[in-house]
């Protein structure tokens, strides 16, 4: 094992220090008893007790759920559309169009996807509510999930799904048997990123929503502008808390199907020695 | 399914729902206000000859006139330029760090630098808040160590918003500088080294250019989305930060002057048009690179 120089370890251990001290500090302060941030009077799970008494919180936390589960589902199907013709669908009319459509929202500031969504929902005299902010939500998430899909379709070998077309299916079987179960990791990531997009977005969900449908995030801006609160930081540890068994979890899977596949590479190759 | 649905389907949502919108805010740009609601005069009613009459650039003309809007342009970009730098600065030395570091430690480094990206931006920039306040932590711990007496103003100010900048859109610098250190042959290094070169030199000469496209990447990855934030500097810079994604939501929901509202955006992508159009210059050079 090479070692590593005092420099390296240096900026690691800073590095790594500043980007987890400012959460780990937030989650420490969720426990204090006081109803004063900055000072420390003993450990309690108060604000946790309060917060769930909070009914604004609990009605925001359910709608932004249900926009997040319904945006990043469409936002799937739509964007590993996107993906399939992007990669497969060969020259059609305004392709150039079609994908510049689909990178352009990555670049986009929030505030005037925002706002122009908002005034399209005005001139069409749609309410504005949970239908809204899922179909804002929708499109800018499904160009995530198209990038996301389209880099696992480029990387796979496209024999696999003619084999499957010489063989006797029909180009829909040959999606769903052969080319679904490939790149259905990457499908999954997509959706994965498409549901905390919109978990997290405050600024697209502030323009897009009406007074009908608040989610987590708008109600979180409008608490913290006036300051730090206890019960807020006892949120965002739950948020956190989730986020990482998440990550970690999806990580330790990927890791042992890697390590799978690895090792039935080997047995097949044991077996044709 | 026909191939034909499949183009559609994903073709006409985002035609609705991206074009479109986007055409409006471009004639909204150009309209007059109107104390209405929609307060603004629509100018499609009567036909194109119409509306290309009744076009004004009456709001861009405005936007020059005062020197709030020009300010607030500049200040952005300055904000966006310094913190792009700072985050360079700050991520360089972690993704060389992560590069060098063993085999064995690199998954688990990788994903220490991925999970603060799924966790809520806005809680991450909410976190600085308690810290850097007056009363806030920071402040107590330099009063406890005897540097200062009286707590530093810095929550409200602009030293915050380059703090909440660095600190969200790390990851974003990290991710590509180490994707092209991680490339990099580290014997160039060593054969530099024995042809002389000092350490520094080594690393001047040798691994900066060629880590080149990764602090390219990185670093419009950063102030792409830099320019037009809003939540850092709402939350966390003064009344005297002027930042465009804030005038923006100001002109919008404070004034309800739509008009003026679209122009400001209109000018923003403009101004974007540039980075964006160099950073996917930078990708498509590398990816051809790599071919």
């Amino acid at each position: 094992m090479k070692r590593m120089s005092w420099f390296n370890v240096t900026s690691l251990t800073l590095g790594f220090a500043f980007l987890y001290l400012p959460m780990l500090v937030l989650i420490f302060y969720s426990f204090n008893a006081s109803k004063l941030v900055t000072v420390w009077a003993g450990f309690s799970t108060r604000w946790y007790g309060e917060l769930l008494q909070n009914e604004a919180f609990l009605d925001a936390a359910w709608v932004t759920l249900k926009v997040a589960v319904i945006s990043s589902s469409i936002a799937t199907v739509l964007g590993t559309m996107a993906a399939y013709v992007l990669v497969r669908g060969g020259r059609f009319l305004g392709r150039t169009l079609f994908s510049g459509m689909i990178y352009a929202p990555l670049v986009m500031p929030e505030v005037i996807t925002g706002l122009s969504l908002l005034l399209l929902f005005i001139g069409i005299g749609l309410d504005r509510g949970v239908l809204t902010i899922v179909l804002a939500h929708t499109t800018f998430s499904m160009c995530y999930v198209s990038v996301v899909v389209s880099s696992r379709l480029v990387s796979f070998d496209r024999s696999l799904e003619e084999a499957a077309l010489d063989l006797g299916s029909t180009p829909f079987e040959a999606f769903r048997l052969v080319t679904l179960p490939i790149i259905a990791p990457a499908v999954i990531s997509g959706w994965l990123l498409a549901f905390t997009l919109s978990l997290d977005d405050l600024v697209i969900a502030s323009f897009t929503a009406g007074p009908a449908a608040t989610t987590l995030p708008i109600k979180i801006f409008s608490a913290v502008r006036l300051g730090v609160s206890p019960e807020i930081n006892a949120l965002s540890t739950i948020m956190i808390l989730i986020v990482t068994v998440g990550v970690v979890t999806a990580s330790l899977v990927s890791k042992r199907n890697a390590l799978r596949a690895q090792n039935e590479v080997q047995a097949a190759e044991r077996a044709a020695a | 399914m026909k191939r034909a649905t499949l183009i559609l389907v994903p073709y006409l949502w985002l035609l609705v729902l991206f074009l479109a919108p986007f055409l409006i805010v471009l004639k909204i740009s150009l309209s007059d206000a109107a104390l209405a609601i929609p307060p603004y005069t629509p100018t499609l009613k009567d036909g194109i000859g119409a509306l290309i009459a009744e076009l004004d650039f009456e709001n861009f003309i405005f936007l020059t006139e005062d020197d709030l809007y020009w300010k607030a342009y500049l200040s952005s970009l300055r904000i966006a330029v310094i913190s792009t730098l700072l985050t360079l600065l700050v991520g360089y030395p972690i993704a060389y760090g992560m590069a060098r570091a063993p085999d064995e430690w690199r998954a688990t480094l990788m994903m220490l630098v991925i999970l603060p990206f799924w966790t809520s931006f806005l809680i991450r920039v909410y976190a600085w808040m308690g810290i850097l306040s007056n009363e806030g932590l920071l402040n107590q711990l330099l009063i406890w160590l005897g540097l200062i007496n009286d707590p530093l103003t810095i929550l409200n100010t602009n030293t915050a918003v380059y703090i909440g900048i660095v600190y969200t859109y790390l990851p974003f610098m990290i991710l590509p500088i180490y994707a092209a250190l991680d490339r990099l042959d580290s014997s160039l290094d060593e054969a530099a080294q024995d042809l002389g070169c000092t350490r520094m030199q080594a690393f001047w000469l040798v691994t900066i250019p060629l880590s080149r496209n990764g602090i390219v990447a990185g670093s419009f990855l950063v102030f792409i989305p830099a320019l037009g934030e809003f939540v850092i500097p709402s939350l966390l810079g003064g009344s005297g930060t002027l930042m465009i994604g804030k005038v923006l939501w100001e002109e919008f929901f404070n004034n309800r002057d739509w008009p003026v509202a679209s122009a400001v955006a209109v000018i923003l992508l403009l101004i974007l048009v540039i980075p964006i159009v160099l950073f996917q210059r930078n990708q498509q050079k590398q990816q051809e690179a790599e071919q």
